[in-house]
């Protein structure tokens, strides 16, 4: 395999050029139904972030061991089970936000996102390398993931991450932390990015 | 029988999985493009779920009651292989129904909303007549879903929108309306 990137692209290109929920469109279903508050934006992106990172480790560590045939289903035994502790530290840690977040940790065995990096990524890659990809991705997924649930819980609730942040006198808006809000957050992100793209795209 | 009416009818609009609890994203963003293939990705979902909600039951009534810590794994060995078998039988069966499903049907296996279901069956601690009903109206409710958005995708596609809206933007934000039509089927549920 030729190595055509730097070690440190490895690492940055995941938190904003090639970010997984706000460019590459992965893993919409987590950004899209835990975020409506900080805290359970933090705690989800903090689990994938550890799921992205061990499963990319073993993946990668056992990159010449794995049949080719049958590598996506061991790719999904090893994120199920790194999923699955994961839930258990979580449980043990903070067990509000582990009921908040629900069948959702579950659901991080599902998240595309993780999967597409260990198909396109981890199993062709040294450790090093591979750990720093999942890193950068896992990173900007939590960019995303704060993006996400710091317009919705200022918005909705008027507060971050519990403090008042707009004053008393600030009518919350509520659908922002029901699922339209989801939608529409997402939606009014993706067009700020389009609109700043557009406006870069003129100047040259 | 009225519970297991409201079952279904929670878990198709009340409790809409794609617009509600955003199950099954991927290809409501994805082959919401066209009435047509929205129906058939729609009708694949039912029988799937349906048949994941009979083997969740399946396994946890007899398998995982000894080891729940396997059940996320244990799951998602079997929705995967239950997709692959069914993609064979129905190759084999009807040659013109698997025609029709193509893609989608190995698509399914990554859908969150099947892992989901077989998830909230068990959170929810539903019975085998009960799963079967929730997996029904899960899929009717995925379907309505897709069905609505491609009718709204395609009246939007000769319509002249600003270049900077245009693509997942738009797809988002109409998701963002019609799930805020949704929450009206909110005080269906309550009345009852």
């Amino acid at each position: 395999m030729k190595q055509t990137t730097t070690p440190s692209q490895d690492l940055m290109r995941g938190i904003w050029r090639e970010n997984p929920v706000l460019i590459q469109m992965l893993g919409l279903c987590p950004a899209l139904a835990v975020t409506n508050t900080v805290a359970n934006s933090l705690a989800m992106g903090l689990a994938t972030f550890f799921v992205l990172c061990g499963s990319s480790l073993l993946v990668s560590l056992c990159r010449k061991l794995i049949p080719h045939q049958i590598r996506i289903s061991t790719y999904i035994l090893i994120i199920a089970s790194f999923v699955t502790i994961a839930d258990m530290v979580l449980e043990a840690l903070t067990p509000e936000i582990h009921k908040a977040l629900g069948a959702f940790i579950a659901l991080i065995v599902v998240n595309c996102m993780i999967l597409g990096r260990q198909e396109a990524f981890a199993s062709k890659q040294p450790v090093g390398r591979a750990l720093l990809d999942a890193m950068g991705t896992g990173a900007g997924f939590l960019v995303a993931m704060l993006m996400m649930g710091g317009l919705r819980e200022l918005l909705g609730n008027g507060t971050l991450l519990g403090f008042a942040v707009l004053g008393p006198r600030y009518e919350p808006w509520i659908v922002m932390i029901l699922p339209p809000g989801g939608f529409l957050t997402l939606g009014l992100w993706l067009l700020l990015l389009n609109w700043l793209q557009e406006r870069k795209a003129e100047r040259k | 029988m009225s519970e297991l009416f409201w079952i279904l009818l929670s878990a198709m609009v009340v409790n809409n999985f794609t617009l509600a609890l955003f199950l099954g994203l991927c290809p409501f963003m994805g082959v919401s493009g066209r009435v047509s293939t929205a129906v058939r990705m729609g009708l694949a979902n039912i029988f799937v779920l349906v048949i994941t909600s009979l083997c969740a039951w399946v396994l946890n009534t007899f398998v995982l009651v000894h080891a729940p810590y396997l059940r996320l794994i244990s799951f998602i060995v079997v929705i995967a292989s239950l997709v692959q078998i069914v993609e064979m039988v129905i190759k084999k069966v009807s040659p013109a129904l698997f025609r029709q499903l193509g893609i989608y049907l190995p698509l399914i296996t990554t859908n969150c909303a099947i892992l989901g279901l077989a998830i909230f069956q068990t959170n929810r601690g539903y019975g085998l007549l009960e799963g079967l009903f929730f997996a029904l109206g899960a899929g009717l409710g995925l379907t309505l879903a897709l069905v609505l958005m491609a009718s709204m995708r395609e009246e939007t596609e000769h319509a002249s929108i600003p270049s900077i809206v245009k693509g997942t933007a738009l797809t988002l934000i109409l998701a963002g309306s019609l799930s805020m039509a949704f929450m009206g089927f909110a005080g269906l549920l309550s009345a009852s």
